[in-house]
C-alpha cells in the first residue's frame, strides 16, 4: 500500500505539482523456477550534461533491515546520470524529520535537495516506510509518502521512492520500478530472464537447449511473447509471468517469429512464412482464429512494431533492394519508406511518445543504435559499438536498452535518447542479449 | 558395411516386388511415376514403372541407408550461399538434385531445410534471410519433382553458427541451408 502523508509541521508543497500515487505495490511473483542469483551489474560510463546535487540521509532504523533502502535509492538516481550524490555522512544526530533538517549544512555541502525518512516495524511483521524530499533553497517539503511493505518488497519500495524523487526533480516519470527481460546464453543453454531495471532479482522464466530470441512485453507487463526453437524451428509463444504457463500462439508451416504486441494488448503482430517468404500477420494473443496477412510483398517484411496509438506499424523490409524501415497504417494502406541514410537500417522501435523511433543502422562495418525523428527525419547515431542490436525504449522514453559485445561477450547497455548517459550491464555467467524494457507497473 | 548394403538392396527388391503384386491405395496414389511433373524440364528422365529384376540395381530407388552412406551424395546435406544471396550455386545442383530425386522416389519421406545466416545484422532479419535461402533450395527441389508438402522450409537465422569465428571464413560456413530428414 502506498498512501500520501503530510508531515506534522510541513503541510505545504511548494513549486512542484503534487501527484497522488494511487498505485498499489503489486509484486508480480515470477512462478516456476527458483530465482537466479547472478545479477546483472550496472556500470555507468557517461553522465548527463548537468546533474542535480542531492543528499540522501540513511533512514531511521533501516540499518537493521535485511535490505536498507537508501543505498538502492541513491544507486537508482546515480545510474540515471542526472543526479550527483552529496555526502550525507558525519552528522550526529542524523535528521529523520523535517524539523531536524539543518538547511545551512546542506547548502554548504552543495545539495539542492535532501531525502530523509524512517522505517518502523508493524505488528503484522510488515514495515511502515516514510520518506520526504526537502528543497534546500526553499526550506520546504516537496514530497512525502508512506508505504507499507513486507521484507521482500523493500527493494521495490526503494525503487518507488526513487521514482517519486526523479519525477519531482526532472519532470519525467521514473523507470526504477520497471523490469527488463533478456536472454542469457550459458554454454549450450538459453535462459529467458526477467530482472528489475537495476539488474537485481533476476529470475529465469523459461530455459531451453535450443535458442530463444525476441522477447516482447505485453502492454500490462503480465505476459511475454517470444520465439523459441525448442521444436527445432521458430515458434512464437506467449507466457504468463504470474502463473508461468505458456502456449504456442503461432506454430504454422515454416518459421514463426518477431512477435510484438499492439498497444491495446489484444493483437500480436508476427512474421510467418506459411505462404512463402517472410510476411507480417496479425494474430490473436491466444493464437486462436486465422492470421490476418498485413503485408503483401515478394520481399522480406519483418520486425513489426506498433506506434503507441496503434495506428502505425513500422517494420523492416528489403523491398527496395536493401533493408530499410517502412511504416504502414494498421487500418490499411501502402507502406511508406522512412529511412534513407545508409544501406542497412533495421529493428525499428517507436518511442513511447510516438515522435521518434530507434533502430539499428550499419555504418561501415559497424552496427549502431540510432534515433530518427518521425517528422523531420533527422537521424542521430547514439552508440559506437561494433555490433549493437535490439534497441528497446524505457517506458519514459529517456533511455534505450540494447545489446552489444565487449571483448567477445554479449552485454547489455543503455544510452539516454540524447546519447549523453551510458550504462553497461554485465552478467557474470554468460552472454546476455535480446533485451526488452518492460512497461510502467500498472 | 557391404553386408548391410546388400541386405538393404535385397529388402528393397522385396519391397518393390510386394508393391507390384498388391499396391495399396496409399502406395499407388503416391507412386512416383504416376505423378504429374511440375513445371520446368525434369532433370531426371522419366522412367517406366519399376519392373523388379529387369533393371540394373543402381537405378532402383535408394533406401534410407543411402542418406547416411558417406559414399553417397545424399549424405551431403549443406548448400552454401554467397553473401547477401539466396542463389543456389551450380556446384550444389547435383546435391539438390539427388535429394529431390530421393523425395520423389520415397513419397512418404519428408524433410526440413534449415536456413542459416551469418552473425552480422539483426537476429530477426537474419531469420528472414535464412528462410529465403531455405525456400530457394525447396523451390529447386520442387522443380525437380519433390512435392511441396514433403519439404518444410525453416530458418535458424544466425542462432546456430557452424563456424564460430568472427571472420569471412566462419561467415561463409554459416550462410547455408541444411537438409534434415524427418526422424533424424
Amino acid at each position: 500500500m502506498i498512501k500520501e502523508f503530510v508531515g506534522a509541521k510541513s503541510g505545504k508543497f511548494l513549486g512542484r505539482p503534487y501527484r497522488v500515487l494511487r498505485a498499489v505495490v503489486v509484486l508480480i511473483s515470477l512462478a516456476l523456477l527458483p530465482a537466479a542469483h547472478a545479477a546483472l551489474t550496472i556500470e555507468i560510463v557517461g553522465t548527463g550534461a548537468s546533474q542535480f546535487p542531492i543528499a540522501i540521509v540513511p533512514f531511521r532504523a533501516e540499518a537493521g533491515l535485511a535490505q536498507a533502502l537508501t543505498p538502492v535509492v541513491a544507486a537508482d538516481l546515480a545510474r540515471s546520470g542526472l543526479f550527483s550524490m552529496v555526502d550525507a555522512g558525519g552528522l550526529n544526530p542524523l535528521p529523520y524529520e523535517p524539523q531536524d533538517v539543518n538547511y545551512a549544512i546542506w547548502r554548504a555541502r552543495g545539495a539542492d535537495a535532501v531525502v530523509i525518512g524512517s522505517v518502523a516495524p508493524l505488528p503484522d511483521g510488515r514495515y511502515d516506510v516514510r520518506f520526504r524530499l526537502m528543497d534546500v533553497a526553499k526550506q520546504a517539503q516537496l514530497a512525502g509518502f508512506a508505504y507499507t511493505a513486507n521484507a521482500t518488497q523493500l527493494r521495490l519500495t526503494a525503487h518507488r521512492i526513487a521514482d517519486v524523487i526523479y519525477e519531482m526533480l526532472t519532470g519525467g516519470k521514473g523507470v526504477f520500478s520497471t523490469r527488463i527481460a533478456y536472454i542469457v546464453k550459458k554454454g549450450k543453454r538459453y535462459e529467458l530472464q526477467v530482472a528489475d531495471a537495476d539488474g537485481y532479482g533476476a529470475q529465469t522464466v523459461r530455459w531451453s537447449d535450443e535458442p530463444i530470441i525476441s522477447p516482447s512485453w505485453s502492454p500490462d507487463g503480465t505476459r511475454l511473447a517470444y520465439v523459441s526453437f525448442e521444436q527445432k524451428k521458430a515458434v512464437v509463444y506467449v507466457q504468463s509471468l504470474m502463473t508461468g504457463q505458456y502456449q504456442a500462439v503461432a506454430n504454422y508451416w515454416g518459421s514463426n517469429s518477431a512477435p510484438t504486441w499492439s498497444p491495446d494488448g489484444r493483437t500480436l503482430a508476427v512474421v510467418l512464412s506459411k505462404e512463402g517468404g517472410s510476411q507480417i500477420y496479425f494474430i490473436s494473443t491466444d493464437g486462436k482464429g486465422q492470421p490476418r496477412r498485413m503485408t503483401n510483398s515478394s520481399a522480406i517484411d519483418t520486425e513489426p512494431n506498433f506506434s503507441p496509438d496503434g495506428e502505425l506499424l513500422l517494420f523492416t523490409s528489403d523491398r527496395g533492394g536493401s533493408p530499410q524501415i517502412y511504416g504502414m497504417p494498421t487500418a490499411g494502406g501502402d507502406p511508406r519508406r522512412l529511412t534513407f541514410e545508409g544501406s542497412y537500417n533495421v529493428t525499428p522501435r517507436v518511442s513511447p511518445d510516438g515522435k521518434s523511433f530507434t533502430f539499428i543502422q550499419r555504418n561501415g562495418g559497424r552496427f549502431n543504435v540510432a534515433v530518427q525523428d518521425m517528422t523531420t527525419r533527422q537521424v542521430q547515431v547514439l552508440t559506437d559499438g561494433v555490433i549493437d542490436e535490439s534497441p528497446s525504449f524505457a517506458p519514459n522514453g529517456r533511455m534505450i536498452l540494447y545489446a552489444t559485445e565487449v571483448r567477445g561477450r554479449g552485454v547489455l547497455s543503455a544510452v539516454s535518447s540524447d546519447g549523453r548517459v551510458k550504462q553497461r550491464l554485465t552478467e557474470d555467467a554468460g552472454d546476455v542479449r535480446e533485451p526488452a524494457w518492460g512497461p510502467f507497473p500498472k | 558395411m557391404n553386408r548391410i548394403l546388400t541386405a538393404t538392396v535385397v529388402l528393397f527388391l522385396l519391397a518393390l516386388a510386394g508393391c507390384a503384386a498388391t499396391p495399396t491405395a496409399e502406395q499407388s496414389g503416391a507412386a512416383v511415376e504416376d505423378r504429374g511433373k511440375p513445371v520446368g524440364p525434369p532433370v531426371v528422365p522419366a522412367k517406366p514403372k519399376p519392373d523388379t529384376g529387369a533393371k540394373p540395381l543402381f537405378e532402383k530407388p535408394l533406401g534410407a541407408a543411402a542418406l547416411k552412406d558417406p559414399g553417397n551424395i545424399l549424405s551431403r546435406r549443406s548448400v552454401y550461399f554467397d553473401f547477401d544471396s539466396n542463389l543456389v550455386k551450380d556446384e550444389f545442383r547435383p546435391l539438390v538434385t539427388a535429394h529431390a530425386r530421393y523425395l520423389q522416389q520415397n513419397p512418404g519421406t519428408k524433410m526440413r531445410i534449415e536456413g542459416h545466416a551469418d552473425e552480422r545484422g539483426s537476429r530477426e532479419y537474419n531469420i528472414a534471410l535464412g528462410q529465403r535461402r531455405s525456400e530457394a533450395v525447396k523451390q529447386m527441389m520442387q522443380l525437380l519433382g519433390a512435392r511441396p508438402d514433403q519439404i518444410e522450409s525453416v530458418s535458424f537465422g544466425e542462432e546456430k553458427p557452424k563456424g564460430t569465428g568472427h571472420d569471412e571464413a566462419s561467415w561463409a560456413e554459416n550462410r547455408r541451408g541444411d537438409i534434415v530428414y524427418q526422424g533424424e
